[in-house]
């Protein structure tokens, strides 16, 4: 941990320790957030706000509804009720794709890149306000291509800093499961957003790759952007993380710094405790399963 | 061909007249049968209400009527007869057989009784529908493919039926369910020869989509080949007189066709509901990676629903053309309202895709009692289709789905 | 069996105006399915709309040749969007389904007896393309020695490989510009492409247009060529033709559609020709109990939907693509 801290970062040690505590300088801030499944309440969030310029992680057991609320915040959802706001944006029923020019990027738990495209044009996608993705002006080279260039700049640049450079003309498709995480960061950085949104950045990356891939997250805090992410990882939570919100069954239970956190009984209760050594993804098998039947028990009923 | 004997015959409707002349019906089916019962021709009557049947020779045929294309509003009266005996002595175009129409006019039938006659059709042919629709339904619930040869299934069933019956010269009843058998088997096939190895192969929804274009092109047209572009009817049940119970009036196989419908359905939807299998089919098409993981044997189950997805479908067919005709083209001037249907109550869904099938139904046979012209009446189904998918595209029934 | 004849009638089909019109329905295809990956089952629709606009605007409403050229693509634009609204933000076979089962509606509509004063019924029009037939600069057919196109003819190939090659330019100006990368990486997961703040839901509909509207082109050249617009040439085997010649050679490529069109008209025309000799005359080489002459003309739609199976389960990147880049394979 860097021993000088930012400001942002210091005025969290003022937070009190409660599910939805107030920020200081709330980058998001929602209440009343639903949505249910079939009967199951996979979210039910009172209120949760998120801390500007500081790394945010969002634990808790699988199933908790970690990433249904992602997929919420970003619009690539709609609650059953709730408001929420970016920036003092009302973003309730606003399109994801509008929700990512306002600056606020995710990336997916399962990767998106675009298998058969290029690495180059992967990252020339993420870039905003192209003037060759109209349509009237597409079919005419000459008035993109000065702004295209200069994406391409951006790109090449953004590759070198995630060490992607080798790969630029490869189909992203033969990529391995760690480099396609750093492509989707870097192509989600093409958007400039203010908040970016890693839905588990380490899940399926090899160790090698990890200690680099906490680097690229520190360093998107250190350039003055906010980070939310969700993780299994607890080294990761531990490392990298300026404050810690821990969700389970749809709920925020607990929040604090990672080390008040991983004290806090509560937290220990609703998930390290009891499933401390399980594995996780039995655990989900189990909990969809029941889903399921309660499903069909509904139907027949 | 023959020599140009012919029968024709000219429709005219006695109780309107039109210039002092009678007024002519236009599209009512004919069709010539020798006295051994075997199909001789058959024709359309035009906008002169004439149609002409080419005959081999001299004999006696029966000219049969076809009561269901009679145009909205004109009835046969209780003293006309359907069939008509015709004796051809010479050869020559100059055989004429004259139907006097006794008609209730359009005028002396009320509004409510046509209304209440359209919704008894449409709920009949909703549950024609609804047959094919729990077919494609079963399909993808199972398999989450959009079949776009089901369409085929529905003409196999009615293709099939009139082979073994005209053919075979086994009876309707019997040669109906050798078709449905034929449909079982026929699905069973399919799903060993072309899906399950492209299921294997790890082929996408979108490729067996277009790959289902082709089947549906491939089957089609070997219909075509092998049934000839005419239409048929079966040799029994052709014409019937109609009962009245009060303001319903149905003849009687326009009753078996709806029993035998809402047998064979609440028999389906029991059986899902019920047996272990159809418990599986239902968890499978919840869930397909968790019922793989939690042991169920995910092909079997998708095995029989192609097996009862495309006999039910089959069987449509075979009401379908007992209800009116048998031809090459009847699955694709059905799958409209299929999908139509499946799509209204939600994609996937049993109780949604026997709801739809109704509603299409009904929409479809009530439609013309509201002015839409009866030749383009399934065009109202098309109607439905994209306002629901404005208004609530899972459906009535259908959910929401998780996204990511 | 006159093998020779059977190549001349294969050559002068592939490159003669029935040729064209699935080639301009590929291209159509293409841009809907081959980049974007929208699933239009109903091609035949937006051509039927294109052959109609212009044919209804001449016949029926007695406006000028030209006021019916525009009238067919407005129509064709329409159609479009009355499609693309309610199912372009839904999964892909909804768009399928309300494509192919719109397409099968206009025809009955285009047919039925009560609108006959309109469309003209199972008749369908005639009698709108004295312009276009005026404006015919030849003064007589041309004969390439094997191959030899009637003056009319002449004047069709030469109208139709025009608007080929203006609907390849302005698609292969399209698809390497940025825009075209939208539609490719939509075709490839869309809501990658919606994280990323693009506006899917608008590109697929200027897709869907852009491709229906080419669709549309195809039909108003199909109502040209022929002189007479019929509702049943508009049913759903020319939509399943167009995207067999589409797969013959390759989706998402510009030439794809064209060289797809001409390779599978020659086969199917050859095939056609064979069954057609082998089925006539006095003593038919084929017994008539087997295939009679009207059959032999079915054997082409039979040959194309196996070819249209085939293609895609064992070559979706079409005779001359490469795997890697096609993105039908996977999912």
């Amino acid at each position: 941990m860097a021993a000088e801290l930012t400001a942002a970062q210091a005025a969290l040690a003022q937070v009190a320790t409660d599910p939805g505590a107030k920020k200081p300088d709330p980058i998001v801030v929602g209440s009343g957030i639903t949505r249910t499944f079939g009967g199951l309440k996979a979210v039910d969030v009172e209120h949760i706000e998120i801390q500007r310029g500081v790394i945010t992680a969002l634990i808790g057991p699988n199933g908790a509804g970690k990433t249904t609320l992602f997929n919420l915040l970003t619009g690539f959802d709609e609650p059953n009720s709730g408001q929420w706001s970016f920036n003092g944006n009302a973003l309730q029923s606003v399109s994801a794709y509008k929700v990512a020019r306002l600056g606020m990027v995710r990336t997916f738990q399962l990767t998106k890149v675009l298998a058969k495209l290029t690495v180059i044009e992967n990252m020339r996608l993420g870039a905003t306000g192209q003037k060759g993705e109209k349509f009237w002006l597409a079919p005419f080279k000459w008035l993109w291509k000065g702004q295209e260039d200069e994406i391409t700049s951006r790109a090449d640049d953004l590759l070198a800093r995630f060490k992607l450079d080798a790969k630029r003309e490869d189909f992203a498709g033969s990529l391995s499961g760690g480099q396609r995480k750093l492509l989707e960061m870097a192509r989600a950085l093409m958007v400039d957003p203010e908040l970016i949104m890693l839905d588990e950045p380490m899940a399926g990356v090899n160790p090698a790759l990890k200690q680099s891939l906490l680097g690229h997250v520190q360093s998107l805090r250190d350039e003055g952007r906010t980070v939310l992410f969700v993780e299994h990882d607890m080294d990761m939570v531990r490392h990298i993380s300026d404050w810690v919100i821990v969700m389970a069954q749809g709920q925020i239970v607990a929040e604090g710094t990672p080390q008040s956190v991983m004290a806090d009984q509560r937290v220990i209760d609703a998930y390290l405790g009891a499933h401390h050594d399980t594995d996780l993804s039995e655990l989900d098998e189990a909990a969809l399963e029941a889903e399921v039947e309660a499903e069909i028990k509904e139907e027949q009923a | 061909m023959g020599d140009g004997t012919a029968i024709d015959v000219t429709l005219s409707d006695d109780s309107k007249k039109v210039d002092g002349q009678p007024a002519p019906i236009e599209g009512v089916t004919l069709t010539v049968t020798t006295d051994d019962g075997t199909e001789v021709g058959e024709d359309v009557t035009d906008a002169e209400g004439k149609a002409s049947i080419p005959l081999p020779g001299g004999g006696t045929y029966t000219v049969t009527l076809d009561e269901d294309t009679l145009p909205e509003g004109i009835e046969l009266d209780s003293k006309t007869r359907t069939e008509l005996e015709v004796r051809v002595l010479i050869s020559g175009s100059a055989t004429i057989a004259a139907f006097p129409i006794g008609v209730q006019a359009a005028d002396t039938t009320g509004f409510a009784t046509k209304l209440i006659d359209s919704i008894v059709s449409g709920i009949k042919f909703g549950l024609i529908i609804a047959l094919a629709a729990l077919g494609l339904s079963l399909i993808f619930g199972a398999t989450g493919l959009t079949n776009f040869a089901h369409g085929e299934l529905i003409t196999l069933g009615g293709v099939v039926t009139y082979w073994f019956n005209r053919d075979a010269g086994l009876p309707v009843i019997l040669a109906g369910l050798a078709a449905v058998l034929v449909s079982a088997l026929f699905g069973y096939a399919q799903d060993r020869v072309l899906w399950r190895p492209l299921r294997r192969r790890g082929t996408g929804l979108i490729a067996m989509m277009i790959v289902s274009i082709g089947f549906a092109l491939f089957l089609r047209s070997i219909f075509q080949y092998t049934f000839g572009g005419s239409t048929q009817t079966y040799d029994q049940y052709v014409a019937q007189v109609r009962h009245s119970w009060g303001p319903i009036h149905l003849n009687d196989k326009e009753i078996a066709i709806i029993v035998i419908s809402l047998v064979v359905i609440t028999a389906v939807c029991i059986a899902m509901m019920k047996t272990r299998m159809g418990k599986a089919m239902r968890a499978v098409s919840d869930n397909p990676a968790l019922s793989a993981s939690s042991g169920m044997r995910v092909d079997s189950v998708i095995r029989n629903a192609w097996i009862l997805g495309t006999a039910l479908t089959g069987l449509s067919g075979v009401l379908l053309g007992l209800n009116s005709q048998v031809s090459f083209q009847n699955g694709g001037r059905m799958l409209l309202l299929v999908f139509a249907a499946v799509t209204l109550g939600g994609l996937g869904t049993i109780w949604g895709a026997l709801l739809g099938s109704l509603v299409i139904g009904i929409i479809v046979e009530v439609g013309p009692t509201f002015g839409v012209p009866s030749s383009i009446k399934e065009v109202g189904a098309l109607v439905v289709l994209i306002l629901i998918l404005l208004v609530r595209p899972q459906g009535i029934l259908g959910r929401r789905e998780r996204i990511g | 069996m006159d093998f020779l004849e059977i190549l001349r009638t294969a050559l002068q089909q592939a490159l003669g105006p029935t040729a064209i019109v699935y080639v301009l329905a590929a291209i159509g295809i293409n841009v809907h399915f081959g980049y974007t990956g929208l699933l239009n089952f109903g091609q035949s629709g937006f051509m039927a709309v294109g052959a109609y606009g212009l044919a209804v605007t001449v016949v029926i409403l007695d406006g000028s040749f030209w006021l019916g050229v525009a009238v067919s693509f407005v129509a064709a634009l329409a159609l479009a969007i009355v499609l693309g609204l309610p199912t372009l933000r839904l999964r892909a076979d909804y768009l399928a389904i309300v494509t192919i089962a719109t397409s099968e509606a206009l025809r009955l509509v285009f047919g039925s007896v009560e609108m006959k004063d309109t469309f003209g019924g199972s008749n369908g029009l005639t009698g709108y393309s004295k312009v276009y037939k005026d404006l015919n600069p030849y003064s007589d057919g041309i004969d390439l020695g094997f191959i030899s196109y009637r003056r009319d003819d002449l004047w069709n190939i030469t109208v139709g490989w025009s608007l080929v090659a203006i609907c390849c330019l302005v698609v292969w100006a399209l698809m390497r510009s940025p825009w075209g990368r939208v539609l490719r990486s939509i075709r490839e997961d869309e809501d990658a492409v919606r994280s990323l703040g693009k506006n899917v839901f608008a590109y697929k509909m200027q897709a869907l247009i852009l491709g229906g509207m080419i669709g549309g082109l195809a039909g108003l050249f199909f109502a040209l060529k022929q002189a007479s617009v019929v509702p049943t040439d508009y049913n759903t085997n020319l939509t399943f033709l167009a995207y067999t010649a589409l797969l013959v050679g390759g989706a998402a490529r510009v030439l794809g559609p064209v060289v797809g069109g001409v390779i599978l008209w020659f086969l199917l025309s050859g095939l056609g020709a064979t069954f057609g000799q082998m089925t006539s005359g006095p003593d038919p080489i084929l017994p008539t109990w087997l295939m009679d002459s009207s059959q032999s003309s079915l054997t082409r739609f039979i040959v194309t939907g196996l070819a249209l199976m085939l293609l895609m389960i064992f070559r979706p990147q079409g005779i001359f693509g490469d795997r890697r880049e096609i993105a039908i394979d996977g999912r």
